[in-house]
């Protein structure tokens, strides 16, 4: 694999600014190398090669012209969940397979403007409900680390995509860990800004009160220069939230003596592959040896956050996914059997199994008779869940634990299983629930696979969150063990 | 509290979901197995807890009334399955 792949885009964009490379040529590196990878990874569900080309000429333009910013140039790849204008957006379902959006969702159109180069739309979970990318409507994605395993999901295409160098960066979505878990399986960093920190506009809608978009990168350094194009106010999403968006790069010294971190019990207890939490305690004691105050907290309520979240996020979903009706954009199947008919045959016919499960228990828990017992009750959850994290908020700046309770588990092993896919998500729902921001940085290795630290900050304190995980990556130095995943490296002769 | 086969058929019908009596027990298998997971919530104290729609503290977000860009006719109708003279069709819904 050429050296320049392996670099990070800040980096490349280095490269690009100095004129070692210009874009064009950078451009066509990579396409040839996603010509040689994709295949046995299979990250993309739309590459957009001659849109590639054609955004990295009009890059290089700017850089002749003397424009340096760090996106100029970049080639990077986005979640097929993420709208954008003349080109396929499909959620990975049937139906959606033939959507192609008149518009750019906010995100995107930041990520266009700051002259980055779109490499394609990436594979996902249908709808983004799953944990590892086997419920696509087209097809699975392969971990480089293992080809026989899951990347994670719901966003596997995105860090699939990062961790084999087919783009420097990529956008995911998260909703119950859809970015920081497959981050976490694939060895690359991936952060869930607070709720509100990012417009959603053009974001697909699953669960609007949990959904956030955020970048999957190689270096923490990357992820603040991702999120500063990103993050703000957006008057087409009324819950983005007008703060002042500082300078996440600013968040990158290696100094975090004094900085309080709280282990929260919960999420290193029972479920949790003991192997895995070794290694993030080991993580959180290199971090002490460097002067942070570590403490252990307790977060009782995260133990209901499952329950929780499998109320509320099929409850939002089965709302938003109404609009799938076979009128406006998308399938249309059974035109014959009368409007309702036509609706009613074209869902089934559109949805995925994981899908319809999602829309059916949202359904009835909205249900006359059942919103009480059911909804009404998870709502309340929420609410004792946040208080708790607001407690704990007030004794330490951050919390860190493992991202995932296992690494990542053999494609179709828990496929069939209604809970234990589910189990995957259990240490990152409960920060969706509480709307805070969740950094998952690569700390080590369990039987050659990746594990993910978990850094979770209070609302709105992204700096914090991506300063503890710039010192972790000084300090572990994984750099070379990450570079090139195991599943990719080329057998010695 | 699990959900019947008869619940099931009156909510894949709300969903507006054409689902055979076979693909609806599969999923009420999968359904009441997740659902006895949910039943621990049942046992926690929230009587006097205020429910929580979304994490930040915003209710109403209010701008100034002002006529803004909109999506030309043409783009709105493009991903349309059906289409004819600016409207989207749909299967006949009054009788004559």
């Amino acid at each position: 694999m050429q050296e320049l792949l392996t670099l990070s885009l800040a980096e490349i964009s280095r490269k690009l600014q100095q004129r070692e490379i210009s874009a064009v040529e950078l451009t066509e590196i990579m396409l040839t190398h996603i010509s040689t990878v994709e295949p046995k990874v299979q990250a993309f569900i739309t590459p957009t090669p001659e849109l590639a080309r054609e955004m990295a000429r009009e890059a290089q333009a700017r850089l002749d012209a003397g424009e340096r910013t760090p996106l100029l140039g970049v080639p990077i790849a986005l979640k097929d969940n993420l709208c954008t204008k003349g080109v396929r957006t499909t959620c990975a379902s049937r139906i959606l397979h033939n959507f192609v959006p008149p518009y750019d969702a906010t995100a995107v159109r930041r990520l266009r403007e700051l002259g980055a180069v779109f490499l394609g739309k990436l594979n996902m979970d249908e709808f983004a409900m799953g944990s590892s990318t086997e419920y696509s409507a087209f097809h699975i994605t392969r971990n480089p680390w293992d080809l026989e395993r899951v990347p994670g999901g719901s966003s596997g295409g995105s860090a699939a995509a990062v961790a084999a160098h087919m783009a420097y960066a990529t956008l995911g979505s998260d909703t119950g860990g859809s970015i920081r878990q497959p981050a976490a399986f694939c060895g690359v960093v991936g952060l869930k800004p607070t709720y509100g920190r990012v417009s959603r506009y053009g974001l697909i809608a699953y669960a609007s009160s949990l959904d956030q978009i955020g970048p999957i990168t190689k270096t923490v350094e990357d992820c603040a220069i991702m999120l500063n194009a990103i993050a703000g106010k957006d008057p087409l999403d009324a819950t983005s939230v007008d703060l002042p968006v500082p300078d996440f790069r600013e968040a990158l010294v290696e100094d975090i003596k004094g900085i309080r971190l709280g282990m929260p019990k919960e999420f290193f207890g029972q479920g949790v592959q003991p192997e895995v939490a070794e290694v993030v305690r080991k993580a959180v004691g290199l971090l002490e040896s460097v002067g942070a105050e570590v403490q252990e907290v307790s977060l009782p309520m995260a133990e209901q956050s499952l329950a929780i979240y499998y109320i509320l996020a099929p409850a939002e979903c089965s709302s938003n996914l109404a609009r799938y009706d076979g009128v406006r954009y998308g399938l249309r199947v059974g035109a014959e059997k009368g409007h309702i008919g036509m609706m009613e045959a074209t869902r089934a016919a559109g949805f995925g199994k994981e899908v319809i499960q999602r829309i059916i228990i949202g359904t009835y828990a909205l249900s006359s008779g059942y919103y009480d017992a059911f909804y009404l009750k998870a709502q309340k959850g929420r609410t004792l869940l946040r208080q708790q994290f607001d407690a704990v908020f007030q004794q330490v700046d951050a919390l860190v634990c493992p991202t995932t309770p296992t690494p990542a588990f053999k494609i179709g092993e828990l496929v069939d299983d209604p809970l234990a896919m589910k189990l995957a998500d259990v240490l990152t729902i409960p920060v969706n629930l509480a709307g805070l921001p969740g950094l998952s940085v690569p700390c080590g290795f369990v039987n050659g696979l990746p594990v993910g630290l978990q850094i979770i900050g209070k609302p709105f304190d992204e700096m914090t969150v991506l300063r503890i995980g710039y010192a972790w990556e000084q300090l572990a130095c994984l750099h070379d063990e990450l570079k090139i995943p195991t599943g990719l490296r080329t057998a010695p002769n | 509290m699990a959900i019947t086969l008869e619940q099931m058929r009156h909510t894949a019908k709300l969903a507006r979901l054409e689902l055979s009596d076979e693909q609806l027990t599969e999923l009420m298998h999968h359904i009441n197995a997740l659902m006895a997971h949910f039943e621990r919530l049942q046992a926690l104290p929230l009587d006097d807890i205020e429910p929580t729609s979304h994490s930040i503290p915003v209710y109403n977000a209010f701008r100034e009334d002002v006529i803004g860009e909109t999506l030309p006719r043409e783009e709105a109708l493009a991903n349309a399955p059906e289409a004819r003279d600016g409207l989207f069709i749909v299967p006949r819904i009054v009788e004559e």
